[in-house]
């Protein structure tokens, strides 16, 4: 009994990680409809940029995380102003294959930079090992995860639904051009939230680099994760991702654990299941464009 | 002249066979005899170029995009390496062909996914069978031999006449035939009325729907095609280099084969055989200079053709090959830019 409520709370740890990870794309792809596949490349950019802070230059642990969001989000908005923006109006192969280059080039690029092999960011005593909460064993890693990964969702959700940034993003992602004739400045209003998204992708790779592993093949490995993450989840609200993380992260743990042999095999399987069943994702309203 | 004579005119007019073509295929022959010490780079740029002509048939023709089309190639190479490993089919040639099959019944039960939904559906569906194949294979170990690949795999001489020789002047002959074979099965089909079909369903769905082209059908049909070409391009890369291991499923396959097809130009047959051919020799420059980055100068090579625009590079490329040819022939350019780029 115990170790199932374990496992589940890994899982739920381990969604929200994905969550965080991968809510930037849910924007860029299920909003903007840019087909982004260098999403991991930006998680993986925090990771790094974090674990150098904190191995190299001695930097505690919870100062790098904000650093490692500001970097990916520099670098995002970079690259959003220098070359995504030219291809939002291209065609989906055009972007598909511009994003797999740059994945290519991040993968390189940083097995060049800082060796093949995976890299572990040291973590703080406090956040080692386990506490014992009514029986149940309980990472403190990840209940740091699931109180930072919460008050992240909490935080969005409030920012999309009460602010004027939120309402300015929605009516230009419903529709840009008459978001256009009211004085709202959808460049601008997109280059930010992707900006927005890359750093928390990187806070994600920061986050995850304990969990999920960081090497220079991160953008590879776990692309499908976020991409199913915002097809399964659909792109109409921040709620929708959120629970395919959710169920994607418990699935994914738990299909290691009691079933290690087939684990993969079974979540690439409810994918496509699920995208028969509903093309527009779970959770999703809008017709896939 | 009616209209429907019109197009039936113009059809078989672009279904003739033209001089640069033969002379294509008799400098790919002479390959043979030119280079005798690089058989083995030589077919593998044969058998990429077939990869790439099927994924043409389905984005170039189409409009499919596919981000797994590795899982045809590794079908079509594990049923190979199986049939010879235990004995089942030893002439090579059959073995290609029940490779081939396998892979188009895989397609065809596929097809039924792919077809359904829109751009993002596709590439997630197509993505995700590819990697579904591959943790089957790597969940069978005890048929598919894991991660060590399947090993000894003997092949037995074509026909019963020629053996493979350490060389791989028969593996590139042989290579080169069913190549040119298949090519002209893929030629005689996008001439076709159902190639011109296809070419309609790319261009606009739902108007081609509206002339009474059964879109649904006729995507299914040219997918299993592919998926046919496909497997028989993972059985030559099984029985030439008598190995089959689970990278033949890898993303990076499939990610590289849109590479070679966007080299080449999408939408025109010899688009992926040129495609292949400058593909390699690009790897093979970029391996020599950084062994272990040459990833990073593909990546840079994608981002530039897409930045660029694909359609303007193959302008440029053309601009002085086709001067030539009307200063010279006084006719149109033999080598057109395909007339629209697949979306």
């Amino acid at each position: 009994m115990a170790s199932i409520l374990t496992n589940l709370f890994d899982g739920v740890a381990y969604g929200m990680l994905l969550f965080v990870l991968a809510c930037g794309l849910a924007v860029t792809l299920g909003l903007m409809n840019f087909v982004n596949l260098a999403h991991g490349a930006f998680a993986m950019a925090g990771g790094y940029i974090c674990a150098v802070l904190v191995n190299n230059s001695g930097w505690p642990f919870f100062a790098a995380l904000p650093l490692a969001f500001v970097g990916s989000a520099v670098i995002g908005i970079a690259l959003e102003r220098t070359l995504y923006r030219h291809l939002y109006s291209r065609s989906h192969l055009d972007q598909v294959l511009f994003s797999i280059g740059l994945v290519f080039m991040s993968v390189a690029a940083v097995d060049y930079i800082m060796g093949s092999s995976r890299v572990f960011i040291k973590l703080p005593a406090a956040l080692e090992g386990q506490i014992d909460l009514f029986g149940v064993g309980i990472g403190r890693y990840r209940l740091m995860i699931v109180v930072i990964c919460g008050l992240l969702t909490l935080a969005l959700q409030l920012i999309l639904a009460k602010t004027r940034f939120g309402s300015r993003l929605r009516a230009a992602v419903d529709d840009p051009r008459a978001a256009i004739g009211l004085g709202i400045n959808v460049p601008q209003v997109f280059a930010f939230t992707f900006a927005f998204g890359c750093g928390l992708a990187g806070l994600g790779g920061a986050l995850s680099a304990e969990i999920l592993g960081l090497d220079p093949y991160f953008p590879l490995k776990f692309m499908i994760y976020f991409l199913i993450v915002v097809t399964v989840g659909g792109s109409s609200s921040i709620t929708g991702p959120f629970l395919a993380s959710l169920l994607l992260g418990i699935a994914d743990v738990a299909g290691k654990y009691y079933v290690p042999k087939v684990g993969p095999f079974v979540i690439y399987t409810v994918m496509i299941v699920i995208l028969l069943w509903r093309p527009n994702g779970l959770f999703g309203r809008t017709a896939a464009r | 002249m009616t209209a429907l004579s019109d197009v039936s005119t113009h059809a078989m007019a672009s279904a003739r066979w033209r001089i640069s073509e033969v002379a294509f295929w008799v400098l790919a022959l002479a390959c043979a005899f030119l280079f005798p010490s690089r058989y083995l780079i030589m077919t593998d740029i044969v058998r990429l170029g077939l990869f790439a002509l099927s994924l043409d048939l389905i984005l170039g023709y189409a409009g499919i995009v596919s981000l797994g089309h590795a899982a045809f190639f590794g079908v079509g190479a594990y049923s190979a390496g199986l049939l010879a490993l235990h004995g089942i089919i030893n002439e090579p040639v059959i073995a290609l062909v029940a490779a081939g099959l396998v892979a188009a019944v895989l397609g065809f039960l596929t097809s039924f996914l792919v077809i359904r939904g829109a751009d993002l559906t596709r590439l997630m569906v197509t993505l995700g069978i590819a990697l579904l194949l591959e943790a089957l294979a790597e969940r069978f170990s005890d048929i598919t031999g894991g991660t060590d690949g399947l090993q000894g795999i003997e092949m037995q001489p074509i026909l019963g006449l020629f053996a493979f020789d350490m060389f791989g002047k028969t593996g590139f002959l042989y290579s080169l035939i069913v190549l040119f074979v298949l090519f002209l099965l893929a030629r005689r089909v996008v001439h076709s009325p159902f190639g011109l079909s296809l070419r309609a369903i790319r261009n606009n769905p739902l108007r081609a729907a509206a002339i009474g082209v059964p879109v649904n059908r006729r995507l299914i049909a040219v997918y299993t095609l592919a998926a046919f070409y496909a497997g028989i391009a993972g059985a030559l890369f099984t029985q030439t280099t008598a190995l089959a291991s689970l990278d033949v499923f890898a993303f990076e396959r499939s990610a590289d084969l849109m590479l070679v097809l966007v080299i080449g130009g999408t939408g025109y047959l010899y688009g992926g055989l040129i495609g292949a051919v400058v593909f390699k020799m690009l790897q093979e420059l970029f391996q020599s200079i950084t062994p272990q980055y040459w990833l990073f100068w593909i990546g840079l090579v994608l981002v530039v053709i897409v930045m660029v625009g694909r359609a303007r590079i193959h302008r440029l490329v053309l601009f002085v090959p086709n001067l030539i040819i009307r200063q010279f022939a006084g006719r149109k350019a033999a080598v057109a830019v395909p007339e629209s780029e697949a979306s």
